[in-house]
């Protein structure tokens, strides 16, 4: 659904709480993406421990939070996975968690299929091996794929297959939905942010143009494909896209990180943007007092996208991906439909790139061995 | 469910209701479905249709008579999404 104009202002104002909470559960992944927004690999030991994590779920109940996004790392490689999820559920907050799939085994899906309010996300990141190994490692497209006939065969319903919109990836739109079609899936299509390990990966990797010109038109027509709202930047090529169009960033959207670090989208794990921290005084106190979040929710200023005629439509787009291509928060997005984003990466005579600051990736190569 | 304003009505047992500035947000557990209320009179009808025998009384009871229809049209779209339901 767009939200209409009222509504828009009164989200970019800020909620209550989170629309759209992400919970990154752990650093720590088997996998070792060449373009991962939280350049995981190793465990951090100031994760929270499980009393922890469960004050912290009493904590988004209370908050009247509906659900979260359980993510990572690989958050089912953290052995109170299955006690957390059950905790969340049975306090009414449901729990969407994406994974690569490595820890499904039969007995996993049947587990997990016994659970309701849960919702599940198995990552590829193209519609064969060859191509989604070339960013994931060989062998997890097919240990995600065992993970799909896992879960078909325990009866789990329609998961979700999500899929980051790549140079290669966007050639496979229509495998991808005949994939979905296939297991009875829904199908999850995001952008690729500069963010975390991407941020080297992004020049060579961001779709061009032209191929997300297609991508708009093709989703315009599937307006059950699920996005995450991540392509509002595309809308000023016409109709809205499904999603309320905006950037949620302390608004709607927040980022709680495996140690506790609240940031202001999951795309922002950077210093810069930090809002605080749970264990001392709580997600709330964050949520509701924190300096950076509540700057986020003041009315920004349009900048050079003030004169094009279709601010109103993509709103200037990503800050996550104008800030790790080291564009200002009143550029245009780097990926503007109209070409502004180029233009003034062009322009820039001394690009400065952050970094993500927290870098837990793994030092030696992994191999992904079958369950 | 197709809606009858003459039949009595309530907020479905798998949803919550979450109070913001513009209203509520209404999310629906089974269907996943996230709807905002986008009026504070729509979220106090919502929340007393469960008192009154019909969803035409309620609406009586909470906005002025001619923004009866406007009620009704809103209260239909929450029936399809599931967030109202007969009772």
């Amino acid at each position: 659904m767009a939200a209409n104009s009222t509504l828009r202002d009164h989200l970019e104002r800020g909620l209550r709480a989170p629309i759209c909470l992400t919970w990154e559960l752990t650093y720590a992944c088997n996998l070792a993406c060449t373009h991962c927004l939280s350049s995981s690999g190793r465990r951090d030991p100031k994760e929270l421990t499980t009393q922890e994590a469960k004050k912290l779920i009493d904590e988004i109940a209370a908050m009247q939070i509906f659900y979260i996004n359980v993510g990572g790392g690989e958050p089912m490689i953290r052995r109170d996975f299955f006690e957390l999820v059950e905790y969340a559920v049975n306090q009414g907050v449901g729990v969407k968690f994406s994974t690569n799939g490595t820890r499904i085994n039969q007995s996993a899906a049947q587990r997990l299929s016994g659970i309701d309010y849960l919702d599940i996300q198995i990552s590829i990141d193209g519609a064969d091996a060859i191509t989604s190994d070339r960013l994931r490692g060989t062998g997890s497209y097919a240990a995600a794929r065992r993970a799909m006939d896992h879960l078909q065969a325990a009866s789990f319903g329609p998961f979700k297959i999500s899929v980051v919109m790549t140079r290669e990836s966007i050639e496979q739109l229509d495998e991808f939905e005949a994939l979905a079609t296939q297991y009875g899936a829904q199908l999850r299509l995001t952008r690729l942010r500069p963010s975390g390990r991407a941020v080297e990966q992004w020049a060579s990797l961001h779709p061009t143009l032209e191929q997300n010109r297609r991508l708009y038109h093709w989703l315009l027509k599937r307006p059950h494909v699920l996005t995450g709202d991540s392509f509002f930047h595309l809308s000023a090529l016409g109709p809205s896209l499904e999603g309320l169009n905006l950037c949620g960033a302390g608004r709607v959207v927040c980022l709680i990180d495996p140690v506790g670090d609240v940031y202001a989208c999951p795309f922002v794990i950077h210093e810069e943007f930090k809002a605080g921290n749970v264990r001392s005084g709580g997600f709330k106190s964050v949520w509701t007092n924190s300096e950076l979040l509540r700057s986020l929710r003041e009315p920004g200023s349009p900048g050079a996208c003030g004169s094009c005629g279709s601010y109103d439509a993509c709103r200037g787009g990503c800050m996550a991906a104008k800030f790790f291509t080291g564009l200002e928060r009143n550029d245009p997005d780097p990926e503007c439909v109209f070409g502004y984003g180029e233009a003034a990466l062009a322009a820039k005579r001394v690009l400065l790139r952050p970094r993500s600051s927290p870098d837990h990736s793994r030092r030696v190569p992994v191999s992904i061995s079958p369950l | 469910m197709a809606f009858d304003p003459s039949a009595p009505w309530c907020v479905s047992a798998q949803v919550s209701l979450r109070d913001e500035t513009f209203g509520a947000m209404a999310y629906h557990h089974g269907n996943r479905r996230l709807v905002f209320l986008k009026s504070p009179q729509l979220v106090e009808l919502v929340r007393r249709l469960e008192q009154f025998d019909s969803a035409d009384l309620a609406i009586d009871a909470v906005v002025p008579p001619d923004q009866h229809g406007r009620y009704v049209k809103a209260l239909t779209a929450l029936a399809t999404s599931e967030i109202v339901c007969g009772r």
